[in-house]
């Protein structure tokens, strides 16, 4: 239906004004045309998005009332439970917020779960990314801002709830610098460096306060508008699907679509935050008390997002090393640094370890589904496995009291699982990608089943299978099997070997290639073996290409199959 | 005899009606029931809709879409009724944003306005939840709305935009090369490496000055780490009342305090290395053998008094305070990594990831009878560092 | 003929005699014994026969794991010295008399009522002494100073009961219970004796003004509403981040889905 309206003078006469200026007409007309693919799985680095957004505003409120400082007052406010103690004054501006200051008790929830969200949508969103294979060529620019944007998110949170100086978040502030203080030869300058002296001095919080609210939030805003400009400039990947192909993105325009969506987006991860700060109470600081360093409660956990490295220290033997008048505290250092490394050293690596063992340098727009990537699915898995068990093990003393476990036993389960763990998960995740592979092939040839029983003349009973539609198929077949390398290694475009696959380097790269490469391939002649595929195993002369059907496949006749 | 069916809309009842794909595209769910039982039917033509030229900039533009069918009087119907779903969510948004203001202007909070006799914590929470309901509710009706419009109000439109290569023509790149060559030409970059290294050379103390300007962020850490503020014949002062403490007052076995150092009962900096724990044992249960480290003498039944032991209260591992004492297994446990001490055999680490038992604070009682240090500790407490030794 | 004399030999005047007696027993009794030790709740001097009512019903339910004279036995340790605070604190919370030997007792219903239980300390508290039941006037939590109470409980409570008295765990199994439900007698009584794994808290360390003051906190801090919503426990950060991945990542989930999900165009794709 065409619509019949005019447009008002005020927008024509702003557009012309500004065009007179810009030279905006052509490229805000393709902006207003240009397609964001629409899957629920990509919107998951909008809530991170959101989340920040709306961290920056109630941050704004918050710091209208928050006073950095750590100088000493004695408490005659409204809490009047705690009448009459010495806290600083950080501690007696965030007491005065929640209870003095309308709608500030809202705010200040509001801006720490969004907090939590942030996290735990980044996680989710990296997640997302790897078992699709997003982060690929030309998108590992995007992966590694990404990792940077998580690393300083992880920071800002920590600084952002320590500046309440409160028992909880003081607590943590102490194992920073203890932590600090372990490394060796700069340690004790880097920690007596930041807290101008001996812990905890009284520069901290302002120290904090500023990295906190000016410093990271502007890195953050750069890298988060580098991340968009990247995304927008190459343009988001897309799910396998009919008519979606490496060279096109389908969907619906940017105006008025994806405005609208992305608006409706956005003010319903607004009100999930409110609603949050409505019902579900987070940080009651007045609860912890300001900060002594005597004290101390049981359940002391930091934010989730640091759990990981909680859970490693709790983890850790007594390791020790002591000898020429220094200490090498590795029980310290070690989790410090080890876990947290690991995880987000391994993801920044993974794509370029992954083209080197694939040798795959092509441009991939469209994603991977992740049972057709079972060793970066399995890597995946492990991961988060990994992952998991620091983190239940960081809650090792609330996960004792509430399910009546003792306390080292959990400790000593984890010690076990952090190996053990990981392996399973790695073993497990990639029979079932393979498994899932062999089912996919398996309704490529003998079609879907129906539903419908027949009976035959000869009174057997079989199920009636149908063929896939081609919407369908298309995502089916949608399968890029890793070349095999042969032996010595692949070529650029120019026709010049790559180094050897001699020495060792290019043995663990010839075996990697075999991991990456072991995929079920669809055999068009069905029968033979078992249910009728084979797997290529390693040392297989013939490279697999694409996964290509013959033609004519669609509707086969197949006496044997029952399809189950 | 084939056990697969064509499918070609002309079977009778056995033809699975309705949607002909049995199997979804990964990842979006299932066809679901129409939201509010009726939307507007594609109006466009489906992707046929797509794109025709290809404008300079390689993004498929096209010119014009075909014309969007007109709707059907069902259609018309539909649209109509959801748009007054669209406009209630909007409304209702209006309502609840106003709602927001009222409770902000009449809910006080704080005892300067709630008046004597006002209770802080029902005020927050009743402000709380009136302001947070309200709007998260304009919130959630502003999202539904949009959503609702997009779904319901607008016509179902798929375009296929091309993608162009991000990969520059070789022509381009060999252009950008030659552009790149010819102005370092110009500026003897290459040609004057005098030019290049010295520029180099004077950069390099800028570069190292904003590291250098940290240097007044804190002193320098000395020996500071090595003591206390716990010197002879200081006493020890209970936390909070900041009381002195005789072995009488402290008799019961299985006793468990927080001390102070006299004279610093209000100073956290000293405090976060000085606060100790006293525990008091039955007799015979405390055996504290003699320990040194080195020449240095740091553990002994000498340091204690009648049975009862101080020990530091700040954990070997990172610092936090170890306080949680069970009497009857005379375990000291730090709850924020678990390191374990047994304090009847002075106080030797049993789990966990601390690596060095607790130092323990030479006491003796002075000639009024309270508790007081015979020195400091003989190591230094709390978290290992490089140069500790 | 005087006053008494003319009514000695009513009935009444028989009971009157007996009752007088047992009185002054009583006094006699209550003046020459004397609970020892440090400072101590004062309490009114047991009478006689609280404490024959108390080693009888000592005697059919806690002597099988105490012994007969409380001097202990493997099965339980002896209670001579425990005193009636102990005794007070372990049988009104229903620790005991104890579900199995050794296992850490919990809070259950009492089986004792109010007046047993003050004869069982009677008892036990006439074997050896130790801790008496403080009055209403050592636990009254008005006009407390809930700041020190703040200040003292942090530094000694709540590592093991938690900064909210929500509780916590202990090694090999046990744990620091809540605070909850513990009357300010009880809680008093569990500083004073330390019951199981839990030090002791004497006058000498914590003096009885202390101990108001951090009785008053635990009461405050347990009955106050939680403004911000629902209190996810009390526990911190644990919970807070299980509700923001369950709550609200997956609340926010199904919201991308429906935003997003396709309506299958239900007109046949031309033949298959």
């Amino acid at each position: 239906m065409s619509d019949n309206f005019e447009v008002p003078k005020a927008l024509t006469g702003t557009g012309a004004w500004l065009d007179d200026r810009f030279h905006g007409a052509r490229g805000v007309r393709v902006l207003m045309r240009k397609v964001f693919p629409d899957h629920w799985s990509f919107m998951l680095g909008e809530i991170a998005l959101w989340s920040f957004v709306i961290l920056l505003l109630t941050g704004t409120f918050l710091s209208l009332f928050f006073v950095p400082s750590m100088n000493d007052v004695v408490y005659h406010g409204s809490y009047v439970k705690l009448d009459g103690i010495k806290m600083s004054e950080a501690y007696q501006s965030t007491l005065n917020i929640s209870f003095d200051v309308r709608g500030g008790l809202l705010m200040r929830q509001i801006h720490h779960w969004a907090a939590d969200l942030f996290m735990a949508s980044l996680i989710i969103h990296m997640l997302r990314v790897f078992f699709t294979g997003a982060y690929r060529k030309p998108r590992e620019i995007n992966w590694l801002i990404g990792i940077g944007l998580f690393t300083l998110g992880l920071l800002e949170g920590l600084f952002g709830y320590s500046l309440p100086d409160d028992q909880l978040s003081g607590a943590g502030l102490r194992i920073l610098e203890g932590v600090l203080q372990g490394i060796p030869i700069v340690g004790t300058y880097l920690a007596f460096f930041l807290f101008g002296g001996g812990f905890p001095g009284n520069v901290i919080v302002p120290r904090l306060y500023i990295l906190h609210v000016f410093l990271i939030p502007g890195i953050l805003l750069a890298l988060i508008t580098a991340h968009l400009f990247i995304m927008f400039h190459q343009k988001h990947t897309q799910m396998p699907a009919k008519g979606n192909t490496e060279k096109n993105v389908v969907g619906a325009p940017f105006f008025p679509y994806f405005l609208a969506k992305g608006g409706a987006w956005f003010f319903f991860i607004f009100a999930a935050l409110v609603l949050l700060a409505t019902f579900a109470e987070i940080n009651p600081l007045w609860l912890y008390g300001p900060y002594t360093p005597l004290a101390i409660s049981s359940a002391s956990q930091p934010d989730f997002y640091m759990g990981l490295l909680e859970g490693s220290l709790r983890i850790m033997p007594a390791w020790e090393i002591n000898g020429f008048g220094h200490t090498l505290t590795l029980s310290v250092l070690i989790p410090a640094l080890l876990p947290l490394g690991l995880v987000l050293g391994g993801a920044a690596a993974w794509p370029f370890f992954e083209q080197w063992a694939t040798g795959d340098k092509a441009f991939h727009n469209i994603n991977d589904r992740p049972r057709n990537a079972p060793v970066r699915t399995a890597t995946g898995m492990a991961t988060i496995t990994f992952y998991g068990v620091m983190w239940a093990e960081g809650a090792n003393d609330v996960i004792a009291d509430k399910l009546q476990i003792p306390l080292y036993t959990i400790t000593w389960i984890a010690r076990v699982m952090i190996f053990v763990g990981p392996a399973i998960a790695f073993f497990v995740t990639k029979r079932i990608c393979l498994g899932l592979q062999r089912k996919d092939n398996e309704t490529l040839l003998h079609g879907y089943e129906s539903g419908i029983i027949r009976q035959l003349p000869n009174g057997e009973y079989i199920e009636v299978h149908r063929p896939v539609n081609e919407e369908a198929r298309a995502v089916l077949e949608a399968k890029r099997p890793t070349a095999l390398m042969p032996g010595s290694g692949s070529e650029d475009e120019n026709g010049i070997p790559a180094p050897s696959s001699k020495g060792l380097l290019g043995k663990a790269r010839v075996r990697a290639n075999r991991a990456f490469a072991e995929t079920v391939v669809l055999e068009s002649d069905g029968h033979g073996h078992g249910n009728g595929h084979e797997e290529i195993e390693a040392g297989d002369e013939h490279p697999v290409g694409a996964g290509q059907l013959p033609a004519g496949d669609a509707a086969e006749e197949d006496t044997g199959s029952r399809g189950l | 005899m084939s056990d697969i069916e064509e499918t070609d809309g002309s079977e009778g009842a056995e033809v699975a009606s309705g949607p002909v794909a049995p199997h979804r595209v990964i990842g979006t769910p299932p066809p679901a029931p129409r939201l509010l039982g009726g939307g507007t039917e594609p109006a466009a033509a489906g992707s046929e809709s797509a794109v025709s030229s290809e404008s300079a900039g390689g993004v498929a533009v096209a010119d014009h879409d075909e014309e969007l069918r007109q709707p059907t009087e069902a259609e018309i119907q539909r649209g109509n009724r959801a748009e007054k779903v669209v406009v209630a969510c909007f409304v209702i948004a209006f309502l609840a944003g106003c709602g927001f203001i009222a409770a902000y202007i009449g809910l006080p909070v704080g005892l300067d306005r709630l008046g004597p006799g006002g209770s802080t914590l029902d005020a927050a929470l009743r402000s709380n939840l009136a302001l947070g309901t309200s709007l998260s509710v304009a919130l959630l009706a502003l999202g539904l709305g949009a959503l609702l419009w997009v779904r319901l109000l607008m016509p179902e439109v798929e375009i296929v935009e091309e993608r162009h290569e991000l990969q520059s023509a070789p022509a381009d790149r060999a252009a950008f090369a030659e552009t790149f060559k010819q102005g370092a030409g110009y500026s003897q970059f290459v040609k004057r490496p005098l030019v290049r290294r010295s520029l180099i050379l004077g950069t390099l103390p800028l570069v190292a000055a904003p590291l250098v300007l940290l240097r007044d962020m804190g002193p320098l850490p000395g020996t500071s780490l090595r003591h206390t503020v716990w010197s002879p014949g200081r006493r020890l002062l209970v936390y909070g009342t900041n009381t002195p403490i005789t072995p009488a007052d402290f008799s019961a076995p299985g006793s468990m305090i927080t001390i102070v150092p006299e004279g610093y009962e209000d100073d956290p900096d000293a405090l976060v290395k000085a606060g100790v724990i006293l525990i008091k044992f039955r007799p015979g249960e405390l055996d504290i053998p003699v320990r040194t480290q080195g020449s240095t003498l740091v553990g002994t039944m000498n340091w204690t008094v009648d049975n009862i032991v101080a020990y530091s209260k700040i954990c070997t591992h990172i610092g936090c305070p170890v306080a949680l004492y069970e009497q009857t297994t005379h375990h000291i446990l730090c709850p924020c990594h678990q390191s374990t001490f047994d304090a009847s055999t002075g106080a030797t680490v049993i789990f966990g990831p601390a690596a060095r038992p607790l130092p323990q604070l030479p006491m003796t009682v002075n000639t009024d009878g309270y508790l007081v240090a015979k020195s400091d500790f003989t190591q230094p407490v709390g978290p290992s560092f490089w140069e500790r030794g | 003929m005087s006053w008494i004399n003319a009514r000695r030999r009513r009935p009444v005047a028989g009971y009157a005699a007996l009752v007088l007696g047992l009185v002054v027993v009583g006094l006699l009794y209550g003046a020459f014994t004397r609970s020892s030790g440090s400072a101590q709740a004062s309490s009114p001097p047991a009478s006689q026969s609280d404490i024959n009512t108390g080693k009888d019903l000592f005697d059919a339910t806690c002597s099988s794991c105490h012994g007969l004279d409380a001097q202990g036995t493997s099965q339980g340790p002896s209670l001579i010295g425990a005193g009636a605070a102990a005794v007070n604190f372990q049988v009104s919370t229903g620790r005991m008399p104890a579900k199995e030997v050794g296992a850490e007792n919990e809070r259950k219903p009492p089986v004792f009522n109010a007046q047993q239980i003050a004869e069982l300390g009677d008892y036990v508290a006439s074997l050896g002494g130790g801790p008496t039941v403080p009055d209403a006037q050592q636990v009254a939590t008005s006009g407390a100073n809930t700041a020190l109470g703040e200040q003292l409980f942090s530094a000694n409570c709540a590592q093991c009961h938690g900064f909210a008295g929500a509780g916590g765990a202990l090694t090999y199994g046990k744990d620091a219970p809540p605070l909850t439900e513990a009357s300010p007698t009880q809680i008093y009584e569990a500083m004073l004796t330390g019951p199981e794994a839990m030090p002791v808290f004497g006058d000498g360390s914590i003096n009885p003004s202390a101990k108001r003051d951090i009785i008053a906190y635990i009461v405050a801090t347990r009955k106050e509403p939680n403004p911000g919503g629902f209190s996810l426990g009390r526990t911190g950060p644990v919970t807070e981040g299980l509700v923001v991945f369950l709550g609200g990542m997956g609340f926010l989930v199904i919201i991308a889905m429906w935003i997003t999900y396709k309506r299958r165009d239900p007109r046949p794709q031309g033949t298959e």
